[in-house]
């Protein structure tokens, strides 16, 4: 059970909160994985910081080329986004098909990544964009990939009980970028994905130019599948080409069996027609089919 | 033991809770507002679904700390006296509840749909309710409802 929940105003209240009240104290934000933590015993902390009263973090906006995501904002808000749903549409999809509607307007995609579990749709999608994380702490401030934010399943390298994630910032996608999310499940909400995939890529002169394949859940953290995305430099942006791509990202994936999501030899098949499909699409919309990556 | 301030169904209300409180708990246990069900108890089914400051969530893993100065409505605040809100009136027109134990929670999803979008398509009301499971019904006539809701809402100008 807990003992207080508090509201702090700011960013430094909040952390002297967690200085002052020792290690049963712990930041909160949706609650929505917390809640069923503590029902499950796996979350001693007794006192709650609630951040999501603190101003200046439920904003989503463009600074500097980066979209910035405050450590308040919804899978829902980031899905209605506009601006995120321009310039970033990966993302916005991926927020789009987490859990259902009630969860997505209470749980934060700043929460989806410090809870650290490599099948978040959320977490996948920031990989994709190779998104940071402004880490504050006592000391000061900084700014982390979030790909370092993973100590194992379930454990994020920002300690809820000394330090909390502010905001993420990505750069904001733009003309010659495509980018699209897949996601295999048993049903269309409120569940688990057997697999996802995100991935961004850049074309130019006919030409692939960068490329970004994020997989999940098939390793401890979000999987970068990088000899897939190397092999893709240079090649033109075509069916051939994500498809080779897609089975290259299949190797090196490693899936395991799983009771809920199925046996390793079919969800590595299903790698590939995940990251194919995902590839096809945000080629075409770098490449300027189907209306640039706005509709993504 | 904290206070936890709202106005619930348009009424200001004061109430004594546990810090670790859920919404559901305090709305069942401490206000008697039983048409609020709770039926996973973990965020999965939508049976507990209420609105806060207009927006559903799942008040069985929703702390009641965090409704502290919004505005909750709940299965309850939605008839104006003895006559029911007009989704409610649809829900029974069709027949759409069969247990009924999941309705309260469709009720209250359709609610934030129909305020945000008056004349959703059927694909959106499906994703409207995704976040509700029924257990008995094959959903056709809670959908079916909340169009009927829809189309009587446009026609007496407005939602209430
Ligand atoms: S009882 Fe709350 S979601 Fe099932
Ligand atoms: S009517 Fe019984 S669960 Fe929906």
């Amino acid at each position: 059970m807990w003992d207080d929940y508090l509201f702090p105003h700011s960013v430094k209240e909040a952390l002297d909160m967690l200085e002052a009240r020792g290690a049963d104290v712990r930041i909160i934000a949706g609650g929505t994985d917390l809640a069923l933590q503590r029902q499950g015993g796996r979350n001693p902390a007794t006192v709650m910081v609630d951040i999501t009263r603190i101003s200046g973090l439920e904003r989503i906006e463009e600074r500097d080329g980066y979209i910035h995501v405050g450590a308040r904002v919804t899978h829902a808000q980031v899905a209605a986004s506009p601006l995120i749903r321009s310039r970033a549409g990966v993302l916005a999809e991926a927020c789009g098909s987490v859990g259902g509607p009630q969860i997505r307007n209470v749980g934060t995609l700043v929460g989806n990544v410090v809870n650290a579990l490599p099948a978040a749709d959320g977490a996948i999608g920031l990989t994709a964009l190779d998104a940071q994380a402004e880490v504050a702490e006592r000391t000061g401030r900084r700014w982390t990939p979030i790909s370092d934010l993973y100590a194992g399943v379930g454990r994020c390298t920002v300690d809820s009980c000394q330090a909390m994630i502010t905001q993420l910032r990505f750069k904001a996608l733009g003309d010659g970028e495509g980018d699209a999310f897949e996601r295999l499940a048993k049903r269309k909400a409120l569940i688990l994905p057997i697999l996802n995939a995100a991935v961004v890529v850049g074309v130019d002169g006919g030409a692939v130019k960068s490329a970004r394949i994020a997989i999940g859940p098939v390793a401890t953290k979000p999987f970068v599948a990088t000899d897939a995305a190397e092999w893709l430099i240079g090649q033109a942006p075509d069916a051939a080409a994500a498809a080779n791509a897609a089975k290259l990202a299949a190797q090196t994936a490693e899936p395991r069996y799983s009771l809920l999501r199925g046996s390793a030899e079919y969800r590595k098949s299903m790698v590939e027609v995940l990251v194919r499909r995902a590839l096809t699409r945000a080629l075409a919309l770098a490449s300027g089919e189907g209306g640039g990556h706005a509709d993504s | 033991m904290p206070t936890l301030e709202m106005i619930l169904n348009g009424k200001e209300v004061s109430v004594e809770v546990e810090p670790g409180d859920l919404l559901a708990h305090v709305l069942r246990e401490k206000l008697g507002l039983i048409g609020t069900k709770i039926s996973c108890g973990e965020g999965e089914c939508g049976s507990c679904t209420v609105l806060v400051d207009g927006f559903t969530v799942t008040s069985c893993i929703y702390p009641a700390m965090k409704a502290h100065g919004r505005e909750v409505t709940t299965i309850e605040g939605l008839a104006k006296g003895s006559q029911l809100h007009p989704i409610q009136q649809a829900f029974v027109d069709v027949t759409a509840p069969q247990c009924g134990y999941c309705i309260p929670g469709m009720v209250m999803s359709a609610k934030a749909l129909l305020d945000e979008n008056p004349h959703p398509t059927q694909e959106e009301i499906r994703m409207g309710i995704s976040g509700n499971i029924c257990r008995c019904t094959g959903y056709y006539q809670i959908v079916e409802a909340i169009e009927l809701a829809a189309q009587r809402m446009a026609e007496e100008g407005g939602a209430p």
